[in-house]
């Protein structure tokens, strides 16, 4: 399926932006020329750690940036026009919610407290789609037994508060999907819920990313729940993205240092008595220039290269690149860690027991 | 396995909030033991009463009715003076969330140092100085550090200043309540490291609250799961994880993301159901099914365990 996908036209194509924001008087670089295909019907995870720029990035394609941040390069563009160009909410209000919409990560502030769910959702149609009145009560009623839950008139009058956690999580997804959208994205949409909820909340949107035929992309660091939910992987590091592939050739095959460290440090793959492996330092500041592979500093492997030059993206396979000297044809020949190789089997006799 | 000290002992434990027609039960009839030296863990979802049980033992939150013993000691209910600043004392606790567990107008240094100061446990100010810089050394951040606000600091440096914080008070024993839910991947590892190593170094006994299945494999010795605040099975780690016997752990398991997309996407998620427990004429009871392997159910269900485990052997 995905294959095919990439034969395609992507429906949204983010080329080379940056986003700059400036903050008391000094330019904080957040994305630093990143370029992003999403195809119709995939489902996309960008993981990477907080500061990385994933959600920034993700934002940008429904003018939700905050007021001092700015799309300052490159083109994002989606349905023939170039939205890196849009500048006022007049404009924007074409795009969010009708064409791309977003879950938000906290259930608990995304809501509106003093308002009834089934208005917070009735909002949203009104807004963007032009009915009022008892259709658009129909439709929110509608929309809240499709996202699982019941006695949907009862709740229909009830208050936020009244909700539980993984109930709000599902009203803001009703919310974001009730004026059919053609992508989703989801902002960590489980970190704040219980494991046993999250599993919920994540069939729910795969049910109805298919009912609908959305495009979903997840922004998570939780590399659990990309492995269930992902078909492409983004790796993202100081504001850009450093690997991107298949989840299986991410999770099999990665090639970029900040990858593997991200995948050992998992603990799940720890061994009782033993430390984990650990990422030393911290990323790079972005108020200053980066120079070179901006994860060079923390990668004990680093090439003399990686402080002095920018490396370009290699092909690992047609729909797997990362952005790392390693794969050079001139650098030395370096091995995946035996962690990285070792991934997979020691997955399998977990799970076996 | 040999007979180890028991530090805190719980017997029949019931909390309830508010009173009359409001009154809530929280935890009921928790019975269990946690050994010197050991990392024990209470894992549930939000509401399960895995937090009120570790507050309770740092008497945060009364109890009302059965027990708290620590070193033999009641800990629970009207104690001594001296044996509450004792509790106090060496049974620490570590937050949740680093973010709202610090105080945002006080410096590092009064922070790490307020415990040593109700406590008077330095001889001069230079003595208090040098305990802080220690304790910020050994969680891994700089002496230096004492002088800043909580503001400066990022989600796994709080973390480490919260942990500092209970270290200084050189503690017996220690809770930690989900210490690493709020951080990211990669700090996570660091802290659970942290905790490992002063584990070692120091002999701590931990308490480890945390509802994500995962992290718990890797760092304790033994899991009790909880459920709607009774325990419904308690069982060595790798025990646990192996052979789960109550419906509820197999549903709390089957929920675990697996970082391996080949398992996660073939993987069968249980729903767990509590009708199916049957307790009207045959009363459920905490019962020892294997050494040190523990279960919540009525003779019948016990029984179907008991074959299970036959079946897997």
């Amino acid at each position: 399926m995905a294959n095919a996908n990439m034969e395609k036209a992507p429906i949204l194509s983010a080329r080379d932006v940056e986003i700059q924001f400036s903050l008391r008087g000094k330019k904080l670089k957040a994305i630093r020329k990143c370029s992003l295909d999403l195809y119709q019907g995939e489902t996309l995870a960008i993981v990477g750690e907080s500061g990385s720029g994933k959600s920034v990035f993700t934002k940008s394609f429904l003018g939700m940036l905050d007021a001092n941040g700015s799309i300052v390069g490159g083109s994002i563009q989606y349905d023939g026009k170039d939205l890196a160009t849009y500048k006022t909410e007049k404009d924007w209000m074409t795009i969010r919610g009708k064409k791309i919409s977003m879950v938000m990560q906290d259930p608990m502030t995304s809501l509106n407290p003093l308002k009834k769910i089934g208005r917070q959702i009735e909002e949203s149609i009104e807004l963007n789609q032009g009915i009022k009145g008892p259709e658009a009560k129909a439709k929110a009623l509608d929309m809240l037994r499709k996202v699982g839950i019941p006695d949907a008139e009862r709740r229909y009058n009830q208050y936020p508060h009244e909700f539980s956690g993984g109930m709000r999580q599902r009203v803001v997804i009703a919310i974001a999907v009730a004026c059919h959208p053609e992508i989703l994205i989801c902002d960590e949409p489980t970190t704040a819920l219980d494991v046993t909820i999250q599993a919920q909340i994540l069939d729910l949107i795969r049910s109805l990313q298919k009912e609908l035929n959305m495009t979903v992309v997840y922004i998570t660091h939780d590399l659990g729940v990309v492995a269930n939910v992902a078909d492409r992987v983004a790796v993202m590091y100081a504001g850009q993205i450093v690997e991107y592939g298949m989840v299986e050739e991410i999770f099999y095959d990665a090639w970029h240092p900040y990858t593997w460290a991200l995948l050992s440090a998992l603990p799940q793959l720890g061994v009782k008595g033993e430390a984990l492996p650990t990422i030393d330092g911290t990323p790079p500041n972005l108020f200053n220039e980066v120079k070179g592979d901006a994860f060079a500093p923390r990668n004990k492997r680093a090439l003399a290269i990686d402080f002095v030059e920018e490396p370009p993206f290699f092909e690992v396979s047609p729909t797997h690149k990362a952005k790392t000297w390693y794969l050079d044809p001139r650098a030395p020949k370096i091995e995946q860690p035996d962690s990285i190789r070792r991934l997979r089997e020691k997955m399998k006799l977990k799970e076996r027991g | 396995m040999a007979e180890k000290e028991k530090l805190i002992e719980i017997k029949d434990l019931q909390i309830t909030f508010g009173s009359g027609k409001k009154k809530f039960v929280a935890v009921d009839h928790v019975n269990f033991d946690i050994y010197k030296g050991e990392t024990f863990s209470l894992v549930g979802e939000s509401g399960s009463g895995k937090t009120t049980i570790g507050r309770a033992i740092t008497r945060i939150n009364p109890v009302s009715a059965g027990e708290i013993l620590y070193r033999g000691k009641r800990i629970s209910g009207k104690i001594s003076k001296d044996l509450d600043r004792e509790v106090v004392k060496t049974c620490q606790m570590i937050f949740q969330d680093p973010m709202a567990s610090l105080n945002e107008r006080a410096k590092v240094d009064y922070i790490i140092s307020e415990g040593l100061i109700n406590f008077h446990m330095y001889k001069d100010e230079e003595d208090r100085k040098r305990k802080v810089a220690e304790a910020l050394r050994e969680v891994g951040l700089l002496p230096e550090f004492a002088s800043r606000f909580p503001h400066e600091f990022s989600g796994g440096q709080r973390q480490r200043i919260g942990i500092a914080r209970a270290l200084i008070m050189e503690p017996e024993f220690v809770v930690a309540d989900e210490p690493i839910s709020a951080l990211d991947v990669s700090i996570r590892a660091q802290v659970l490291n942290l905790l490992n190593n002063l584990k070692k170094s120091r002999g701590l006994t931990y308490l480890f609250i945390a509802h994500d299945l995962s992290v718990v494999r890797f760092i304790s010795d033994r899991i009790a799961v909880i459920h709607k605040g009774r325990i419904v099975e308690l069982a060595e780690a790798e025990e646990l994880f192996l052979h789960p016997l109550h419906p509820y752990t197999k549903a709390l398991l089957s929920a675990v993301p697996i970082p391996d997309p080949e398992l996660e996407k073939n993987k069968k998620l249980l729903v767990y159901d509590p009708s199916i427990h049957d307790y009207s004429v045959d009363g459920p009871v905490w019962e020892e099914i294997l050494p040190g392997h523990f279960v919540y159910g009525n003779q019948k269900e016990l029984d179907g365990y008991r074959k299970e485990i036959e079946e897997s052997r």
